[in-house]
């Protein structure tokens, strides 16, 4: 006699889901090989490479391929491949540092509001909304003018201007989840306030989060990028925006020098907003009908 | 009479607001090192310290902070910004003459961006999954990951180098002789690159978010209701869903206002645009702090002037809003 019920369906991991969902989407898995490959070129890159980015190696502004030098040569004379490998660490780091900073921050005031609501919600959510009246790229000029232009000035200017995104999120999803069941059933097994904002509720409030932190790492390299052309940035240090304002006052006789940087912002932009969308596809099945 | 109450409150918010701002414009001006007395000190080469004592009792320096803070707000009230330094003119002066043409450039591009991306969201929505749909996601891709000043160069190397059809910047040209119309003509010339630039940035939100409200639009029971009426699909797309649809879009707008004071920085120093990104940047260079905050206090002034506009436009437009029930 044939057992005619069916196996049950093996239980899968939420994980496992999101991940199946994400390779699901073509542009998101090519955009994640292209943004490894960018992060590995900046790792690798100049050790391998080998060139110090502020030698000047041979005539100002030659052309890309001549001499051997591929992306050819700034307004100083500088190995242009040279620049933009290292270039790309600065660029990765502040942007990854900076939207770790405006995360940080705009976690802390959406949950603050979301979970306590009443008086602590108005002032924050007030708060919140004073950051958004503020023109982001110019309060950050300020504070980078005001307070010296160094990585750490650049890095907090952009992660104190670009958080009221997450916030708002953040305040929205814990407002949903305080009232689910599972959250009261939590403090009646006696979690206090910190554990139930951070380890009951902010948990499942992620996964937009996460998108959005996604999304944050791009916007923080164009900001940081557009700093740096316009010359609000360590002087010390070789980032992309800053190859571009530097060769600034070339761009109609040698378009090279602006052009090939810019490119290489917009190809890691537009890879890491590819990633935040199929994140964002993976995390949110509902959203995929859009 | 609820709606002339609810319109005073969002004044009075309004106004707290830009106290707030100039709040955190003292704070800044005192947090950075050196004050107006060191300025004018360097200005004058040098100068001892009687002198010293006299300027900074002069400005009030010497007085309480929180006196000087009200010193600071009631100047503002009174139109008086300041003084700057290196122009040599009051910053009230500075941003006048200056304002115009920003305004003139951020206007002009923001209503470009709202009308063409509603045009693009409307194709887009009516056949979700066609060719003109993908293209809008494409751009919408492309206008979010480029660096705005980089899409200017782009421009810029492209159609006032290679096919020079614009200026490759400035606001008019000096040497222009001809009417008034030969002069708007010039200007009108001069605008079309950092218009479409700037224009470009919001241009793919706003046909990414009207894509999707129209989509979500389309799909209510009224439409339905339109059309098995029989009426024409473009009298139900134009008359009663983009109505509906263009809500969000009037929101995100009045909402992005700030950072198109942002784009409009980078984009006037691309091309040489004679408006307050220019200034600033000339101010932060030249570590003018009146000048640099008085523009900080102004585009913030903007910003919250165009936002309740934008609140009172939605009201207007939006009768949920109107009676609270939304």
């Amino acid at each position: 006699m044939t057992d005619q019920t069916q196996p049950a369906p093996k239980a899968r991991s939420p994980l496992a889901e999101t991940a199946e969902m994400f390779l699901k989407n073509h542009a998101a898995v090519v955009a994640s090989i292209v943004l490894i490959a960018i992060i590995i070129a900046a790792i690798i890159g100049p050790p391998l490479y080998a060139d110090d980015p502020f030698e000047m190696v041979w005539a100002p502004f030659s052309p890309p391929g001549e001499e051997g030098f591929i992306l050819g040569t700034d307004y100083l004379g500088r190995d242009m491949l040279s620049m933009i490998l290292s270039g790309a660490r600065v660029s990765l780091a502040i942007g990854v540092t900076a939207a770790f900073v405006s995360v940080f921050i705009g976690i802390t005031i959406g949950a603050l509001a979301g979970f306590y609501r009443g008086w602590v919600e108005e002032v924050l959510m007030r708060f919140t909304e004073f950051f958004q009246v503020l023109p982001t790229l110019l309060f950050s000029m300020v504070i980078v003018a005001l307070f010296g232009a160094s990585l750490v000035t650049v890095t907090v200017a952009i992660g104190v201007v670009s958080w009221t995104a997450v916030a708002r999120i953040t305040r929205a999803e814990f407002l949903r989840i305080r009232e689910l069941e599972y959250v009261m059933a939590s403090r009646a097994a006696g979690a206090g306030n910190m554990k139930l904002m951070f380890a009951v509720i902010l948990p499942n409030a992620l996964p937009p989060i996460i998108v959005q932190a996604a999304l944050m790492v791009g916007t923080a390299i164009l900001f940081e990028a557009g700093l740096a052309f316009l010359g609000l940035t360590d002087p010390n240090v070789i980032s992309w925006g800053q190859i571009i304002g530097s060769n600034r006052e070339a761009i109609l006789s040698e378009p090279f020098a602006v052009t090939i940087p810019g490119v290489a912002i917009f190809i890691t932009v537009l890879a890491i907003s590819l990633v935040g969308d199929g994140l964002n596809d993976a995390l949110n099945p509902k959203l995929r009908a859009r | 009479m609820a709606l002339l109450i609810s319109v005073l409150q969002r004044i009075g918010y309004a106004l707290a607001l830009l106290i707030a701002v100039l709040v955190l414009n003292f704070l800044l001006m005192h947090a950075a090192p050196g004050d107006i007395a060191d300025t004018i000190a360097q200005d004058m080469g040098g100068a001892d310290a009687e002198v010293m004592e006299r300027i900074r009792r002069d400005y009030g320096l010497d007085l309480p902070v929180w006196q000087q803070l009200l010193r600071y707000i009631g100047n503002v009230a009174q139109g008086d910004l300041g003084y700057s330094f290196f122009f040599q003119v009051p910053v009230t002066d500075l941003l006048i003459e200056r304002v115009p043409a920003t305004l003139l450039l951020v206007i002009t591009a923001q209503l470009l961006a709202i009308l063409v991306g509603v045009i693009l969201g409307v194709i887009a929505a009516r056949r979700p999954n066609g060719f003109g749909s993908h293209m809008v996601t494409l751009l919408a891709l492309f206008g979010y990951s480029a660096p705005v000043f980089w899409t200017g160069i782009m421009l810029l190397i492209c159609f006032s180098l290679w096919v020079p059809l614009f200026p490759s910047g400035g606001m008019q040209d000096v040497t222009l002789e001809g009417g008034l119309f030969e002069r708007v003509l010039d200007v009108a010339r001069h605008m079309v690159l950092p218009v479409i630039t700037l224009a470009s940035i919001f241009l793919a939100l706003y046909s990414r978010l009207c894509r999707a409200s129209m989509l979500e639009v389309l799909g209510a029971d009224y439409i339905r209701t339109a059309k098995a009426k029989g009426l024409s699909e473009g009298g139900i797309v134009f008359k009663h869903a983009l109505k509906n649809a263009l809500s969000p879009v009037v929101t995100l707008a009045g909402l992005q206002f700030s950072a198109v004071v942002s784009g409009a920085v980078l984009v006037e120093t691309v091309f040489s645009w004679p408006g307050l990104g220019t200034l600033a940047l000339q101010s932060i260079l030249a570590r003018d702090t009146p000048t640099i905050l008085g523009i900080l206090f102004f585009s913030s002034l903007v910003v919250v002037v165009v936002n309740l506009i934008t609140d009172l436009v939605l009201r207007l437009i939006d009768p949920r809003i109107r009676t609270g029930a939304a």
